[in-house]
């Protein structure tokens, strides 16, 4: 009786619908990286500015975070409690790998933050500025050697649409694959490299130490307190930002899919949420709704056709 | 105010009773969630980080670092008791200690691991705290050939002699080597050996192998050989506490080990698993016993288990002085530090010299909270070889499915820790060594990488390799460690050499 009593009891915890705002958010990437301190930060605020009474968040890494979303397309299926996080390099992530689920499969809420990608030399290097940089990549492009993150993520995309824009074919480029920020740093602050590239707040304590020296940022303005051009102002038509994004799962209602947006919209525009940003140094690239849609569809194409241009995907 | 002065007010700081009591409290969670198999010092850090949330920076940064320190020594327990590394840096641990623990000598075993833990960690403590800016200097100086060369120099090592049979401990290492090539390419973004699944995409995770190959397979070999096979695990035999002799046995390990393992922490590529490796192969060379190796030595327990911890520590020079998070742990710490809006990095140890003095001084208190909670639980840990084999197999099950399941939620997962496992228990059974697999699994992509990187900077040029001087040095030790065992070998003293490969079941 016992033994029936609680296995009710435990048929009627999984049975029962969560509370309408109560969310599951999954990180698809392992703890400490831009996803994880993402869905984390979105706990943090979502509960302090009481927007959920409760958000848990789950970590399931692999591969760009596709391994993460296949999971969340199987079995967040028309639950509005769960959420994922994504971005940029989930975009380039499904197109090398040949994902078969991809952002078309899930319910794309809003993009949340950006932060632009920087290109530096070590202190050491005789490169002074960019043009000088992409001269010399001009010149040989296998002897530039440029230290970045996972293959075919937004740093490789970034030199690949530099290289196209300085006319340099983009499939000659020298990257070298580094695992985390913290090993190509290590590289370009060994002189092991030519260059580095990677999200600008990652260099910003080296740059301010006077061990690196930024060359250009790839956001489409000068950014606010930092001192390099842009690589447009340099005279490479080239805009990259490392945008992150949350979605609902796939087959909601629209009544659903209106309450998690509102629930997101209240995040975003909380002043908890300003000031994470603030601390993290991320940029405020809040964009919901149909103008989102249309501009994801809009980088899934221009993503696929530099990953074309540089060979990772056929 | 000078270095010295910065030390002694934090740690006047950590002495504070509320401060010992949140060590206390770290420590304890540190290490019970350690022991889970399956479960490392990263996802324990990542786990509690969250309850460090609501304190003051002082008795979060404090807490932090007794559940790092007591992440970093859980693993070591189950290792040494029950055969099953709960992560990287511990499946060395296992080798000698396990055999330890099965003679009744498991006492000793765990004690030189936490005095080895402590003294490594003290050491290494204060070196990070007086030397930091220096060794990051030396360490940046690795770049890809330099770490080749030092892969290499683990391999030879750790290879030179496989067990009684070269060839089935090189089966097994290839073994290893092929599961290393399962997932994405790093450098191309190519998938691998995956086969359309998406999960593999991110390849064989270390801790799975390890834990299905010594756990499980460990479990399913005790359980094949039958009910009346209780022989062979002695509880306790002598005394729990370490002789004289085993104190004279492992004070220059735990010395050596810190050597090996704080500059090899230190590098933003390097890791407590090559220096336990390392520091394996060391004390095997070195020690007046080899007649003991394979069979349950006490340095090389004590030497590895010094080695991760100094390395543990080491991790921390280039988050502190760099801001470079080089391992998954340190990319957790440093969440943990914007917390708190500090971005560690070139400039912290100017800017919030209070706080990292304040971690190093919590670091140093967490070290020695560690001793005084460990050293009275061993006569309980050892406890639990009395528990009779089928309850304690069945209970090794539950936690390494539980700490693997815990770490991915995946059917996938599970269904490699079953088929690993069941491999693991196919090797034992025909004789071939465990360890070898799990080395080959964690050096060889690491080695591949690095190797591909370097010939990348230099455009294919394989003179590059050898054109530093570090890496020509480190290549030549991988030579003499590679031609002087065959040299002894082919005089027939072959024997006085350690093999590892009899030496985990």
């Amino acid at each position: 009786m016992k033994h029936a009593l609680f296995g009710a009891m435990v048929a009627a915890a999984l049975a029962v619908p969560a509370f309408a705002n109560d969310y599951m958010i999954m990180a698809p990437a392992s703890p400490g990286g831009g996803w994880d301190s993402t869905a984390r930060t979105m706990q943090e605020v979502m509960q302090a500015e009481g927007i959920s009474s409760s958000v848990q968040v789950t970590n399931v890494p692999g591969a760009g975070g596709t391994v993460g979303l296949a999971q969340f397309v199987s079995s967040a299926s028309g639950d509005p409690s769960q959420l994922i996080v994504g971005g940029y390099v989930m975009v380039g992530a499904i197109l090398t790998n040949a994902s078969p689920v991809s952002l078309a499969d899930v319910t794309p809420i809003a993009r949340l933050t950006g932060e632009a990608v920087a290109i530096v030399v070590p202190a050491a290097s005789e490169i002074q500025d960019i043009k000088g940089l992409v001269d010399a990549m001009a010149a040989d492009p296998g002897a530039v050697s440029w230290a970045g993150g996972s293959a075919g993520g937004v740093d490789h995309i970034t030199v690949g649409l530099l290289a196209k824009a300085a006319g340099v074919d983009p499939t000659k480029i020298n990257y070298v694959a580094f695992s985390g920020g913290g090993e190509a740093t290590a590289a370009i602050l060994g002189n092991q490299v030519t260059a580095g590239i990677s999200g600008l707040g990652e260099f910003l304590p080296q740059v301010e130490a006077g061990t690196m020296r930024l060359l250009a940022v790839s956001s489409d303005a000068r950014i606010e307190g930092v001192d390099a051009p842009t690589l447009k102002e340099a005279g490479y038509d080239v805009v990259v930002q490392n945008w992150r994004m949350v979605a609902a799962a796939p087959g909601l209602s629209d009544e659903q899919k209106a309450q998690v947006s509102a629930d997101i919209e209240k995040l975003a525009k909380s002043a908890g949420w300003q000031k994470a940003l603030a601390d993290k140094g991320w940029a405020d690239t809040y964009l919901a709704g149909a103008d989102f849609e249309a501009q994801l569809a809009k980088e899934i194409e221009a993503t696929t056709a530099v990953l074309k241009d540089i060979g990772l995907v056929q | 105010m000078d270095t010295f002065g910065f030390l002694m007010q934090g740690l006047a700081t950590a002495f504070e009773p509320m401060m010992l009591l949140y060590a206390l409290v770290g420590v304890v969670l540190g290490t019970a969630v350690g022991v889970l198999p399956g479960i490392g010092p990263a996802l324990t850090v990542a786990l509690l980080l969250p309850v460090t949330y609501g304190l003051d920076p002082a008795g979060s940064l404090i807490m932090f670092a007794g559940i790092y320190y007591g992440g970093m020594y859980g693993g070591s327990t189950t290792s040494i008791l029950l055969n099953t590394p709960g992560e990287s840096a511990s499946v060395i641990t296992a080798l000698e200690g396990n055999k330890m623990a099965r003679a009744g000598r498991g006492g000793p075993a765990l004690a030189t691991a936490a005095i080895g833990s402590f003294v490594a960690g003290l050491i290494a403590t204060l070196l990070l705290a007086f030397l930091a800016p220096h060794v990051v200097k030396l360490a940046l100086v690795f770049g890809p050939r330099e770490y080749f060369a030092l892969m290499v120099l683990a391999f030879v090592t750790v290879s030179a002699a496989f067990g009684e049979s070269a060839l089935k401990g090189l089966v097994s290492l290839f073994v290893g080597l092929a599961l290393a090539l399962v997932g994405i390419d790093q450098l191309t973004g190519q998938a691998r050996l995956s086969f359309g699944v998406p999960q593999l995409l991110d390849g064989v995770e270390v801790t799975t192998l390890a834990v299905a190959m010594f756990a499980l397979g460990e479990a399913l070999f005790v359980a094949a050989q039958g009910p009346d096979h209780g022989a062979g695990v002695l509880a306790i035999k002598g005394r729990v506490r370490m002789t004289a002799q085993d104190w004279a046995r492992s004070w220059k390990a735990w010395l050596r080990g810190t050597a090996i393992g704080f500059p090899i922490g230190s590098m933003p590529a390097g890791g407590a698993d090559i220096a336990s490796f390392l520091s394996y192969a060391t004390e095997r060379n070195m020690t007046r016993h080899p007649e003991e190796f394979g069979k349950g030595a006490i340095e090389g327990v004590a030497g590895p288990e010094a080695a991760n911890n100094a390395a543990a520590a080491g991790t921390l020079v280039p988050l502190l002085t760099l801001g470079l998070p080089t391992t998954a742990t340190a990319a957790i710490m440093l969440a943990g530090f914007q917390q708190f809006g500090l971005q560690p990095g070139p400039l912290l140890f100017a800017s919030a010299p209070q706080l990292v003095w304040g971690l190093i001084a919590s670091l140093l208190v967490a070290n020695v909270m560690l001793l005084v909670l460990n050293l009275p639980l061993i006569r309980f840990w050892v406890l639990l070889l009395r528990i009779p084999q089928p309850w304690l197999y069945g209970g090794i099950l539950v936690f390494a499915t539980l700490g693997t399941l815990g770490v991915n939620p995946s059917v996938v997962e599970l269904s490699m820790l079953v088929i690993f496992g069941t491999l693991g228990y196919i090797m034992r059974l025909y004789g071939y060594p465990i360890a070898p697999v799990v080395v080959g699994l964690i050096l060889g992509p690491m080695a591949e990488q690095q190797l591909r990187r370097a010939l990348a900077i230099a455009q294919g040029d394989p003179m590059t390799l050898v054109q530093s001087p570090i890496a020509a040095v480190l290549l030549g030790l991988a030579l003499v460690a590679l031609v002087v065992p065959m040299i002894l070998r082919a005089r027939g003293r072959g024997d006085a050499l350690a093999q590892i490969g009899t030496a985990e079941d």
